[in-house]
């Protein structure tokens, strides 16, 4: 039996769909839930896809952080299962303090769609295992509110820890440290800017570099040993 | 020196979706008797030390580039005058 | 206390008083027109029932000075089974297989977006995505057709960031993919930029959704967004001010803000409620607001209907029953619904957040009553305001010019002979504004949300995916060419026309669907309404040619500044259909090796063209011919090399002619070309000429007999240019001039940015 991956919908979510079929095509098996529900039924891992939560009102993820299912999220991830935060999800992790730092407006003031080549800093997160440290990567970049801020303190801190997990090689909005992705002390919380789940097929992205991520995290809910890279 | 805050604010007939968003989301934190919620922009501004007519040229600022008057009203305050401020 | 000072003026009222004095002049109701209401309703309108008229009446309601050229549609349209719904509903419906329809329209918000840019822009995709909805369809993508005055007038440089704004954060937020469209610039959009945005969606053709208000009994509910003074224009403006003296402020018109995130929750929970069959009937509200929805539905249906209106929810207090009624509150759905089933529309509107509120029902009186409190303010036959409407038939008129312009060709202007001179007009027209790379706008918009996008900026047309299973699909394209259009509306209309066909052509979808946004100035100008005619004519006449009918779409007029009309601007859009999106024609260059070849035939025709406009302000002559016949045997090959995958890429030849095709080739690729123009041809007119009809294809290695055979077969030219050639540094054109890619991307690239000062 495939892994189930849970792809939260809040008012406003725009990629759940998106972030579902990634799921599918990684194969695992999609599971709606609602922001309104605490439940998060038989899953085994969290997606929080990206979108315009509450219409970003206040700051982007500000108001979803009080959702229902907010809670349950953040006590499971206490107990160490998977949470991914993409774009919007990101902003509610962050906002939700399951991660380190904020995402404020770009540098550039814009809200900016291009393809953003990527480095993988560390393969040691339930959602990155299956890449090897230093591959490079193609994922959408589109948003207004990317920038990656943090105090120098945290900064260096997740430095030595080795918790920045992706990088951007030509940063599209100001982040410090070229940060696009980082996690928590355990690894299995996860947040990036750029869309993994729109890069599962040439067809319809820059590239299927994204399959990667949950593939990575159905490794590791199976336990697999392999860390071997699917990627360049 | 002299400190100008202004204050922009959406006309109260303009809609303002965050307000909305914002007010719809106070019932979750057990806030049950807020009827409204608007959400504007606190702009500070601070002079040189000799500038002159610090009011004045704030509503200008504040006319011409911070409130755009067709959905917006601002106000603005002079918190230290020149003078208080030497 | 709520507005004792104000007396409301009832029907009752009403007929107390035969001889107040009303304000229909100003209101813009003609006498006749005003005579004409107090004879269907057999006594003076009150306040509400005259600002409605004056609403159902306007220009922009009741299509009263284009209905009869707009007929032409109707009578000429060709009779597909495809059509499933067409012109008069909220969009036009077109059946893609035996489960699948398609709905897609454009539409204007031109004066709205001048006065506030960002808010006029983004309520003007708010409103065309309600349409969508309305029709049972879930919208999967927008595009936008912009013009702007010159690019680098000071003004330009406030309107063109704030609609590219609205756009982009209305679109990105409500979770739309912007999947291509146009940008212009051209002094005569100076006071009246154009802004036109296309929806399209999908849905089973089995949701398709009505506008009836039909069954007696049934509930009105009113869902999304509360009402408020948003919008209100002179119509109840100044009805107030004449019949109570209302304080300063708070009755001035508002513009209308628009709200991405109440939208979102509008397409979700009526897609809930079609897919469970809760609706009866359904109608958005766009810019007539409760006005036009409750007419428009109790006029399609087969009773009349009761409305309480002092059930409409309010954001702003002290609104009149006229007020309620012509706001334009964005964000707003009329439902018709079973009773028994009110309470789960409610109760799902409250699952998402969204408000959702009884407001009347459906009857058999045949009359739309209202009531305020009680009292009657409104009780007339709903026929009366949607249908039958005033019907002008304005006089037309050639303009004086035309005949003048036509002699003063742009064949014979100086052009540039020497080599050197050539290449410098290839760069110079890369890097001049309506040629010039426009990824500073695009790049604020979200193209890939879905992960159904295709194709998107900057190929000829939009591509999108319908079914991951079966990788069926549609192709979209939007075009316009004002200046063809002034020199003849006719075949300027046509000319954008077989370029929107071309455009969907050229990816390998077969054209199956016309909308259409007609912005022109004053139609009380008699050589305005005469262009106006011209075009619909050559629109009409077009299609019927195709064999694609108009499925719907626009009339923006009175896009003009004084005496000066902007250039008659027809915006087409048209629909195609792909079997198969993995067998799609991008942009490009394809592999070093491929062969590059132009089919079609370049003609001398520089009438028009952006080189004339470029390099000399200048525009005269007779627009380039357009042959219809030629465009339906281009749009079959290129279908069928698509099928057979023996193409590369492809890219229409527009604007900039075989020059910029180059450019953009390249560009996008990085890849180098090495161009031989055929032997003869003058090199100038052949690079720079805007001939229609014209593509640029990349036909992979060993398949050039088989494309020539094909092409031979339907009598189509084709002329071998080159190859392609990955250690060629951007365009080498034979015996004449190289530019490198560098050079190339220098011209064409980041002028949009530093014209804007960034």
């Amino acid at each position: 039996m495939s892994a189930r991956v849970g792809v939260v919908t809040f008012p406003g979510s725009l990629d759940d769909r998106d972030a579902a079929r990634a799921v599918r095509l990684a194969g695992g098996e999609p599971v709606g839930l609602w922001h309104d529900d605490a439940a998060l039924g038989q899953v085994d891992a969290v997606f929080l896809p990206g979108g315009f939560s509450y219409g970003d009102a206040l700051r982007c993820g500000a108001i979803a952080r009080f959702s229902q299912v907010m809670d349950t999220v953040k006590a499971a991830a206490a107990q160490g299962m998977p949470v991914l935060g993409v774009c919007n999800g990101f902003q509610v992790l962050c906002e939700s303090h399951l991660l380190p730092g904020a995402l404020v407006r770009n540098a550039h003031l814009r809200y900016r769609n291009r393809p953003a080549r990527l480095r993988v800093e560390t393969s040691r997160t339930a959602w990155t295992r299956l890449y090897e440290p230093g591959a490079e990567v193609v994922f959408p970049a589109k948003h207004g509110e990317g920038r990656y801020v943090a105090d120098e303190a945290v900064l260096d801190r997740l430095e030595e820890e080795g918790r920045v997990v992706f990088r951007y090689l030509d940063n599209p909005n100001g982040s410090m440290r070229d940060i696009a992705g980082v996690t928590n002390e355990a690894g299995n919380v996860v947040g990036l800017m750029p869309h993994p789940e729109h890069a599962v097929d040439e067809l319809t992205g820059p590239s299927n570099d994204g399959l990667g991520i949950v593939a990575s995290v159905l490794a590791h809910l199976t336990g697999a040993a392999d860390t071997s890279g699917v990627s360049r | 020196m002299a400190r100008v805050v202004v204050d922009v604010m959406l006309k109260s007939e303009i809609l303002d979706p965050q307000g909305e968003a914002v007010l719809g989301a106070l019932p979750r934190l057990g806030v049950n008797d807020v009827s409204s919620v608007r959400i504007g922009k606190r702009v500070e501004i601070e002079f040189d030390e000799n500038a002159q007519n610090v009011e004045e040229q704030s509503r200008v600022i504040a006319d011409q580039l911070l409130a755009n008057p067709v959905i917006e009203n601002f106000s603005v305050t002079v918190e230290r005058s020149p003078i208080e401020g030497a | 206390m709520s507005h004792l000072n104000v007396a409301v003026d009832t029907v009752g009222v009403a007929d107390a008083t035969p001889d107040e004095k009303q304000p229909w002049a100003e209101l813009g109701l003609k006498e006749d027109e005003y005579q004409r209401i107090r004879e269907i309703l057999g006594r003076r309108p009150t306040q509400s029932e005259l600002a409605m008229y004056s609403i159902m009446w306007s220009e922009h309601c009741s299509y009263k000075s284009s209905k009869v050229h707009l007929r032409q549609f109707g009578q000429k349209n060709p009779k597909t089974p495809r059509l499933l719904a067409g012109i008069g509903e909220n969009a036009g419906v077109v059946a893609i297989d035996e489960n699948l329809a398609v709905t897609f329209k454009v539409e204007s918000h031109n004066h709205p977006s001048y006065v506030e840019p960002k808010q006029g822009a983004a309520t003007g995709v708010g409103g065309i995505i309600r349409d969508i909805i309305a029709m049972g369809a879930r919208p999967i993508a927008v595009m936008d057709s912009l013009r702007f005055g010159a690019i680098d007038h000071p003004d330009t440089a406030r309107v063109l960031p704030g609609v590219v704004d609205g756009i982009g954060h209305y679109g990105n937020c409500v979770g739309l993919p912007n999947i291509g469209g146009e940008t212009y610039f051209d002094p005569c959009y100076q006071g009246n930029p154009l802004v036109n945005a296309l929806s399209v969606g999908v849905l089973p053709r089995s949701r398709l959704q009505s506008m009836q208000a039909s069954g007696v009994g049934n509930t009105v509910i009113l869902m999304g967004a509360k009402t408020g003074r948003d919008g209100i224009g002179g119509v109840s403006v100044l009805a107030s001010a004449t019949f109570s003296e209302t304080g300063e402020g708070d009755a001035r018109p508002s513009v209308q803000v628009g709200d991405p995130f109440t939208e979102k929750l509008l397409i979700e929970v009526c897609l809930e409620l079609f897919d469970a069959g809760l609706v009866v009937g359904v109608q958005d509200l766009g810019g007539a607001g409760l006005t036009c929805a409750l007419s428009e539905t109790a006029a399609a249906g087969d009773g009349g209907m009761h409305v309480d209106l002092e059930l409409v929810p309010l954001r702003a207090k002290g609104m009149e029953p006229q007020d309620i009624l012509a706001s334009e509150s964005q964000e707003r759905m009329l439902l018709i619904v079973d009773p028994a089933k009110a309470e789960e529309v409610l109760a799902r509107s409250r699952r998402w957040g969204l408000l959702a509120t009884e407001i009347g029902t459906v009857t058999d009186t045949g009359r739309l009553v209202i009531d305020f409190h009680g009292q009657t303010v409104v009780d007339v036959p709903p026929k009366s305001l949607a249908d039958e409407g005033p019907v002008y038939h304005r006089p037309l008129a050639e303009p004086n010019d035309l005949q003048l312009i036509a002699v003063d060709r742009a064949e014979t202007l100086p052009r540039p002979t020497t080599p050197e001179e050539i290449r410098q007009t290839v760069l110079d027209m890369a890097a001049s504004p309506n040629l010039c790379d426009k990824s500073w706008i695009t790049e604020q918009y979200d193209s890939s949300v879905f992960g159904n996008t295709v194709l998107g900026t900057p190929h000829d047309a939009g591509v999108v995916r319908l079914d991951e299973r079966t990788g069926v699909g549609i192709a979209i394209s939007l075009d316009g060419n004002g200046r063809f259009a002034r020199l003849d509306p006719y075949t300027g209309a046509q000319l954008a026309l077989a370029e929107a066909y071309r455009n969907v052509a050229v990816t390998g979808a077969t054209p199956i669907a016309v909308s259409d946004c007609l912005n022109f100035g004053s139609p009380e100008d008699p050589h305005v309404m005469w262009q106006f005619e011209r075009a619909v004519t050559g629109i009409a006449d077009g299609c019927q040619k195709l064999g694609i009918p108009v499925t719907g779409g626009n009339v923006s007029f009175y896009n003009q500044t004084g005496r000066d009309a902007i250039h008659p601007t027809p915006v087409i859009g048209v629909l195609g259909l792909l079997d198969d999106v993995h067998r799609r024609i991008p942009l490009g260059l394809g592999k070093t090796g491929d062969t590059i070849a132009l089919i079609g035939e370049t003609r001398e025709e520089l009438s028009g063209s952006e080189w004339a406009s470029v390099k000399h302000g200048h525009l005269g002559g007779v627009p380039p011919v357009v042959d219809l016949d030629h465009e339906m045997k281009l749009a079959e090959l290129l279908s069928r090399l698509a099928e057979t995958e023996q193409l590369a890429a492809a890219h229409d030849l527009s604007e900039g002619g075989l020059a910029q095709a180059l450019v953009e080739a390249i560009c996008h690729t990085g890849l180098g070309a090495q161009i031989l123009l055929p032997e003869g041809a003058d090199p100038f007119t052949y690079l720079f000429s805007e001939s229609s009809g014209r593509v640029l294809v990349v036909i992979p290695r060993g398949q050039e007999l088989a494309v020539r055979t094909a092409c031979e077969q339907r009598n189509l030219p084709i002329t071998p240019l080159g190859v392609t050639d990955a250690n060629t540094d951007g365009l080498h054109l034979r015996d004449l001039f190289d530019i490198s890619l560098d050079e190339l991307e220098a011209s064409w690239k980041g002028r949009i940015g530093a014209v804007l000062g960034e």
